[in-house]
């Protein structure tokens, strides 16, 4: 109650001026030095370096014991997907030059998942080394993944009676002994490089900002979706290369965070106003309580007994 | 109470007059015989068939969705439309038990009904759509909190049990057990209470859960509110599917409403006031939801400009205005017709959200096979025989024959 003009002036000025000084620096700190997920396991594609010969499919079939992927003049003759008996597909794209540009798509393994957010059942989690981990056992069907990824990267088993979603594993059993993911271990061009999240965010800024003149000037996954673990450096527009530009920039799970936010509030206020509703649509004089003697059962009082 | 007791003793009484209305056995039989019943035998000898061959077959066998369309017309029709239709249940139940709005009661039983076999269905539904339905047990163990169909699937789950618990009523009233139906009628404010609340939720919830796909839904109908939009458009389904379903029943089951009057047009009026009020905050609240996603200038631009122009003008503003003008001038004819373009509206409004204006960019788009199609129309046919069945023989629409236990 003491508390004078002056002190108040002064209380003020020093908080206004404090937190002048440390937004900009948090803030810059947050996006700039520390990438999201900055320990976790990461890969860095580069598209220059790929020589599209689809040994990281071959590793890929092999590891998780999937048919063995197409021959080169059918792998190329049309734009393929993954699915779910393929869970990584390398994707020609023509240069203007003549030359060819070779994608490698998989999961993208999200910083913050939208399809492990939106799995009701968590058959989906994101582990805190980095992949996107699915436990079929777990799993009740409901294709809300699928719903939910920006990437369209889960795939159903239709074809089966009881079916599983699949989707690249990231190779998370190899990466718990210490190994690299199947892929990256065959890569024989350099495409692949395997690190921590933070370093690879490094890296694809040295290569992205060090030849301007090579690389255009975004890093595919540093900031979609929120973050992705799986990066891309590329000299040919992504949307050319068939990636979803129109993914948000901020992450998909914090989309729903208002929305979840509604159970809470109904479930409290909700009762106390609807009996206050209720109190007052029956207070004296206005509608009589019908809690015993209430609706078509009226007429049968006592016929039963 | 004692003929229950004796009843399996005496079936030629209790089970005569309870379950075959009166008649004998073959007598029962032969009033089966009728055109309504055969196009009903006809569909289930399909639609069931096609749902255990689905178990069998798996859903790649017997439906057309794919990688990029997960969710076909069994989670848009069954789940989103069905769960929306009987919303009535909520609707009438907070008009009569909260709002002290008595008049209402004689349509509250049947909306009650209609709600929880409603949900029945959207839960068969569902579990035909699931592929692994028995692992939806996970929901209650797992911890799925960050996840929209978490809270979904446990609201819709408590939801079904209040219903359950507020049908339990008229059920246990026919069996005679006053001994059941005598608490659950003194907890039926609770029941209501919790019904309501639980409605809020998962009726908003179903919207909710397109939030997370917003490159993926169209942006007429795509909004961060849309939760808004799905437990509004749920009241106006209820209060429409009731006076549809109000209309129906007494025409349909006029015999049994002798000897107590139940003026339905007053009913219908009066309900057709709150629709129009509803609707219409309904229509612009959308329009609002439209321009904080900066979409105005797609209103009316190419097919999805157009089809949502038809929705919003023709299945919620036109049914609005006819409210107000039925209830205005006491003209019900017009307020029923309203009432069935409102509840078109809200099957659109479902259908577009869940099936057409999902997926909008793609190129090859999703079409449901005879096989689902034939799923739902069973689904539906069993509804309503279920319902025909219940208020032939329970006190839903009338009041427990005094008389019953006398025979």
């Amino acid at each position: 109650m003491k508390l004078g003009r002056r002190t108040f002036l002064q209380i003020a000025g020093a908080t206004g001026t404090a937190a002048l000084v440390a937004l900009p620096g948090r803030s810059r700190a947050a996006s700039d030095v520390h990438a999201v997920g900055a320990d976790e396991s990461s890969v860095l594609v580069d598209t220059t370096k790929c020589i599209g010969c689809r040994g990281c499919e071959a590793a890929c079939a092999e590891a998780n014991k999937l048919p063995d992927p197409p021959g080169d003049d059918k792998a190329y003759a049309a734009t393929r997907t993954t699915g779910p008996e393929c869970f990584t597909v390398v994707n020609p794209t023509p240069k203007a030059d003549g030359s060819t540009r070779y994608v490698k798509r998989q999961c993208m393994h999200c910083v913050e998942p939208a399809c492990a957010s939106a799995c009701p059942v968590r058959a989906l989690d994101k582990l805190a080394t980095g992949p996107v981990a699915y436990d079929g056992s777990k799993c009740m069907g409901c294709r809300y993944c699928m719903v939910a990824c920006p990437f369209s990267v889960p795939k159903y088993e239709y074809s089966k009676a009881i079916p599983v979603v699949r989707k690249c594993t990231f190779c998370s059993g190899r990466q718990a002994e210490g190994k690299q993911p199947a892929c990256v271990g065959v890569c024989p061009s350099g495409a692949l490089a395997y690190g921590t999240r933070g370093q690879l965010v490094e890296e694809a800024r040295r290569r992205v900002y060090g030849n301007p003149d090579k690389y255009l000037p975004h890093i595919y996954g540093e900031h979609e979706a929120g973050g992705t673990n799986w990066m891309y450096v590329s000299d040919l527009s992504f949307e050319k290369l068939g990636f979803e530009v129109a993914v948000n920039d901020n992450s998909y799970p914090k989309l729903v965070r208002g929305a979840l936010g509604v159970p809470p509030v109904v479930m409290t206020l909700w009762p106390p106003l609807l009996m206050g509703l209720w109190a007052f649509s029956h207070r004296d004089g206005k509608n009589k309580p019908h809690g015993t003697d209430h609706g078509a059962g009226k007429a049968d009082g006592g016929n039963h007994g | 109470m004692a003929s229950v007791v004796t009843a399996p003793a005496r079936p030629g009484s209790w089970v005569q007059e309870r379950i075959f209305l009166g008649m004998t056995f073959p007598q029962y039989l032969r009033s089966l015989w009728t055109p309504f019943n055969v196009v009903c035998t006809a569909i289930l000898a399909v639609g069931i068939p096609v749902l255990v061959y689905r178990f069998v077959a798996g859903l790649g066998a017997t439906t057309n969705l794919s990688q990029t369309q997960p969710w076909g017309l069994w989670i848009g029709f069954d789940m989103m439309t069905g769960i929306a239709l009987a919303a009535g249940g909520f609707t009438i139940g907070a008009t009569v038990e909260i709002f002290g709005l008595d008049e209402y009661h004689s349509i509250e039983r049947p909306a009650i009904l209609t709600g929880f076999l409603g949900y029945m269905m959207a839960v068969i539904g569902l579990i035909a759509d699931l592929g692994k339905p028995w692992n939806m047990i996970g929901i209650f163990s797992n911890n799925g909190t960050q996840s929209v169909l978490f809270e979904v699937a446990w609201c819709v789950c408590c939801y079904t049990t209040v219903l359950l618990l507020e049908f339990a009523v008229p059920f246990f009233e026919w069996l005679g057990w006053e001994r059941f139906y005598r608490p659950l009628k003194k907890a039926l404010l609770g029941l209501t209470v919790l019904s309501v609340m639980f409605s809020t939720m998962h009726q908003s919830a179903l919207g909710s859960l397109f939030i997370i796909a917003p490159g993926k839904l169209h942006p007429l109908w795509y909004s961060s509110q849309i939760f808004l939009f799905f437990f509004i458009s749920a009241v106006i389904a209820g209060i429409c599917m009731v006076i549809v379903e109000s209309t129906l029943s007494h025409r349909l089951f006029s015999e049994q409403f002798e000897g107590h009057h139940v003026d339905v047009d007053k009913l219908t009026l009066g309900l057709a006031k709150a629709g129009a009020v509803v609707m219409f905050a309904y229509f612009f609240l959308k329009l609002q939801g439209v321009i904080d996603n900066h979409a105005l200038g797609l209103i009316g631009m190419g097919f999805y400009g157009k089809w949502f122009l038809v929705e919003m003008l023709g299945f919620v503003l036109l049914p609005s205005l006819m409210f107000a003008w039925g209830a205005r001038n006491r003209h019900v004819t017009v307020v029923r017709v309203a009432a069935i373009l409102g509840v078109s509206g809200i099957v659109l409004n479902r259908l577009n959200v869940s099936l057409v204006a999902y997926n909008y960019h793609q190129s090859v788009r999703y079409w449901p096979s005879w096989m689902e199609v034939s799923v739902s129309l069973a689904l539906v046919v069993i509804g309503v025989l279920a319902f025909r069945w219940i208020v032939n023989r329970m006190p839903v629409l009338r009041p427990m024959k005094s008389n019953a236990g006398e025979h």
